[in-house]
């Protein structure tokens, strides 16, 4: 019993001192959400030429990462965080998790993407969400595939569509704000919410609406050929198929686009801060943005990056999606899911 | 010798409480006073909205496990009392669904259930069953196959009916076993997460849903810690109660070393046995045939392309992921040798002391409390050295063994209490000390149990994920983690391959549950 004992204290303490050693200063720790993805060879690129090795901390979703690093502001887990979008922003913000730096990088970006102009925050890669249809089901049942908000209310195309969750999904929170930036602050969205409620499948996360409710997807086949999703869809679905496609077998709605950018910043109280400020102005660089979307289906933020073929052919960026104020959605962001659950839920 | 005694039987209560103390009480308490301050919250706890959810949790749970029983109980009595061929695959087989990722199971279901059964308390009850028929299997099967039949046998001499014999010698000599089944099975579906998620969609929440939303999306420290807290305490509200019955039920009828008691079914048995594997085959094989279909099932017909992807790297994992195999199989064989370390002397001193009884709760409440909520609570406590554990690889297995030592207790402790006392006193006459009586007595006794526990210790570290998840590093991901990380990508060739893991994970369950039960029942093995 003894030595099972002295075995266990053995454990504790062998761990507690591999513990200790991983918090050395010869690495860098990236901590992010769950889609960040980086080649290997990007990643060694970054080690050669920092001299430092790049661990990544993968905390969930955009928000339970977000949260994870609020809980932990001033002793973080990492020394940069990279992931916050312009929906979640303001908490991010306001949380003081992040130290001011502006990398060198930043001066090819397009200004309308520099949310935070102390640099807390600064822009990496942006993105979109829209609706989603599925080509094949609109020709074989020859009808026109919906082009606005609005075509959801013709009769039956409510019933087409399945949309995530605002309260649970990020792409979820991103379409209800389409629909607010669309019809304008007030009544009007919530009108058609109420219109389309009854008719639309709502699911808490973005996989089961895309993988297993949408007919669209290569995987497996839903009955509902209208999504919300990803701009980059038609691309990723090229990119993923397994063969040769000329055509995706999904398309966008582009004037139902919404706007996400995401940011990464310095955390305060980062153990290795000079490795932290290297880490994002590597995040900038023209090798890391060009490797942008075929890691994370998303699009560079820097200024002449050359976009993947698939990119080129099948999923050009949303030229002007819709848009909110980073402090108008933190203000209103919890009433309005209030207000979208009574009204499609209840 | 005195003194010797005496200090092997405070570690056996205190190597148990030191674990959980330091990796369950400490960093749940952390993130409790975080949350919640010094004020209790009765805003929260009694606002309708919350009466209503404890009220969907404790009756979906409740249903959950009377089905779970009665779907399990057919299978754990043919798997202990005949001899049929397959009999080892079909107990290794039972563990398969309890080991895969929810969402994976949810989405079979999806895809099988027609489309107006797809959302609701329907589809929620069958994933329950489906997943937890494996805890009523091993525990009560693994209990009834160690009952000497001679009983039944005399019983059945004298004239008592089937239906007698069960109500009379059957039911009562498994109260143990039934009640630690229950108690177990309950909690699963109590803590609920995945299958609520899809399978209930938005309208449905559980408390376990409900503390995840407030502490990942909403950020209401506050509200996720007063409900995470009232969901501990009825936890061990339940698990007391329990494990009263389980104690007070101790069997004292005669148990076999080894399962002595199978034999050829005959009469009205074989059609039982028929009928019992033919619902299983049904209810278990199509969701788990429709996985292993998928996984073949290229964009150019049927092929191993989404094996072969398992050895390509991929922008969705930082690693190759066949690694994840290897991860997942290191941490687990880690996470079981802590459980059976922890949990076996638990379940000594449960059994044997009266200063164990509290542990008896304790043990089990880590299968009650929110993963979410011990993950945040993991994160804050150990951040600051010389307990600085983030980030570090050990973390994960000791997460892990916290899910799985009740296991261990719940079926260890049963089978301690049921050896007859008068052998060991018999012992003790013949002149045997204490530490012979153990290892000639209680030790060959208790090895087999020690292979079921170890066997479901092992399949549940293999499959946890709501902890796992939250501690793993990127870099070593497990094959649940690996799994959930393809289905979040569009693409047929990322589902592909989270389906071929999926299998992967089922053989890597079938063999280790298979080798457990095989290394632990062959006679001489000690």
């Amino acid at each position: 019993m003894r030595k099972v004992g002295a075995a266990a204290v053995a454990i504790v303490m062998a761990g507690a001192a591999s513990g200790i050693a991983a918090s050395s200063t010869g690495q860098v720790v990236l901590v992010t959400h769950d889609s960040f993805a980086i080649s290997k060879a990007t990643k060694a690129a970054f080690e050669k030429q920092s001299g430092v090795k790049l661990r990544i901390l993968q905390n969930g979703d955009a928000g339970a990462a977000l949260n994870r690093a609020l809980l932990t502001a001033g002793k973080p887990e990492g020394d940069v965080f990279f992931g916050v979008d312009n929906n979640l922003l303001s908490r991010a913000l306001g949380g003081k998790l992040f130290d001011s730096y502006s990398p060198e990088g930043l001066t090819h970006v397009d200004r309308s993407f520099d949310l935070d102009r102390s640099h807390r925050l600064v822009p990496v890669d942006h993105g979109a969400v829209c609706l989603v249809y599925d080509r094949a089901w609109f020709a074989t049942h020859a009808m026109k595939p919906p082009s606005t908000f609005e075509d959801l209310l013709r009769p039956g195309y409510a019933k087409l569509t399945v949309v995530e969750n605002p309260a649970t999904s990020t792409p979820g929170l991103a379409f209800m704000l389409a629909t607010i930036a669309h019809f304008g602050r007030g009544n009007a969205p919530w009108t058609y919410w109420r219109a389309i409620g009854n008719g639309v499948l709502v699911t808490n996360g973005w996989e089961e609406a895309y993988n297993t409710q949408f007919s669209g997807s290569s995987s497996h086949k839903g009955s509902r050929p209208i999504v919300v999703s990803y701009s980059s869809d038609p691309a990723a679905e090229v990119y993923f198929a397994g063969k040769s496609l000329t055509q995706s077998p999904v398309a966008v709605v582009r004037n139902t686009c919404f706007g996400q950018t995401e940011f990464a910043g310095v955390l305060r109280g980062a153990r290795n801060a000079d490795g932290a400020r290297r880490l994002v102005d590597f995040l900038l660089s023209p090798r890391f943005q060009a490797g942008i979307p075929l890691t994370m289906f998303v699009y560079p933020v820097r200024e002449k990056t050359p976009l993947p073929a698939v990119f080129r052919k099948f999923s050009l960026p949303i030229a002007s999606p819709l848009q909110l104020a980073p402090a108008t959605i933190g203000a209103n962001r919890d009433a309005w899911i209030r207000t979208w659950t009574t009204t499609v839920l209840r | 010798m005195f003194l010797k005694h005496k200090v092997s039987g405070v570690a056996l209560v205190a190597i148990p409480t030191a674990f959980l103390g330091l990796f369950f009480v400490y960093p749940l308490a952390t993130i409790f006073r975080r949350g919640l301050g010094n004020s209790l919250p009765t805003d929260v706890l009694f606002d309708p909205g919350t009466l209503r959810i404890v009220w969907f949790t404790v009756w979906q749970a409740t249903v959950s496990t009377a089905l779970t029983l009665a779907a399990g109980m057919p299978l754990a009595w043919a798997t202990a009392r005949l001899a049929f061929r397959g009999r080892g695959l079909v107990r290794a087989l039972v563990v398969v669904p309890f080991v895969l990722p929810t969402v994976v199971v949810a989405t079979a279901f999806l895809a099988l259930l027609p489309e107006s059964m797809q959302r609701g308390i329907v589809p929620i009850l069958l994933a329950h069953v489906f997943f937890n028929v494996a805890v009523v299997v091993r525990v009560v099967g693994g209990y009834w196959a160690r009952l000497d039949p001679s009983l039944w046998d005399a019983a059945a001499t004298l004239g008592a009916s089937p239906g007698r014999r069960f109500r009379e010698l059957t039911l009562p000599a498994l109260r143990p076993a039934l009640a630690a089944a229950t108690a177990l099975t309950f909690l699963f579906c109590f803590t609920s997460f995945g299958v609520i998620v899809i399978l209930g969609g938005p309208r449905f929440a559980t408390l376990e849903v409900d503390i995840y939303d407030l502490a990942t999306q909403t950020f209401d420290l506050r509200a996720a810690a007063a409900l995470s807290l009232l969901q501990l305490v009825a936890v061990a509200a339940i698990v007391a109660v329990s494990s009263r019955l389980e104690a007070r039920a101790g069997s004292r009828l005669p148990i076999a070393v080894e399962q002595v008691a199978a034999r050829k079914p005959r009469g009205w048995e074989r059609p039982a046995l028929v009928a019992t594997l033919s619902f299983a085959a049904l209810g278990f094989g199509l969701p788990l045939a429709a996985l292993v279909q998928r996984s073949f099932a290229t964009p150019h017909g049927a092929g191993l392309a989404f094996y072969r992807s398992i050895g390509d790297e991929t922008p969705t994992l930082l690693v190759v992921p066949w690694r994840a195999v290897e991860y997942s199989l290191a941490y687990a064989a880690a996470a079981t040798a802590i459980a059976l370390v922890v949990g076996g002397l638990a379940a000594v001193a449960i059994a044997h002391r009266r200063s164990g009884r509290w542990l008896d709760t304790v043990v089990m409440l880590p299968l009650g409390a929110s993963a979410v909520m011990l993950g945040y609570g993991f994160v804050i406590a150990f951040d600051t050295a010389p307990l600085d554990f983030r980030g570090t690889a050990w973390i994960v297995p000791v997460v892990q063994a916290l899910v799985a030592a009740p296991f261990v207790v719940r079926i260890v402790a049963p089978a301690l209490r049921g050896i007859d006392p008068r052998l060991r006193e018999a012992a003790a006459v013949l002149g045997a000390p204490p530490a012979r009586v153990r290892r000639e007595i209680d030790v060959p006794l208790v090895l087999r149990p020690l292979g079921i526990a170890a066997g479901l210790a092992f399949a549940i570290a293999l499959g946890e994920f709501g902890a796992t998840v939250f501690l793993a590093r990127s870099d070593r991901p497990t094959l649940p983690v690996a799994i959930f990380r393809f289905l979040e990508r569009p693409g047929a060739t990322n589902q592909g391959t989270a389906a071929a893991l999926c299998v992967v994970l089922m053989a890597v369950t079938v063999l280790a549950v298979g080798a457990a039960d095989r290394l632990t029942s062959r006679p001489g093995a000690f």
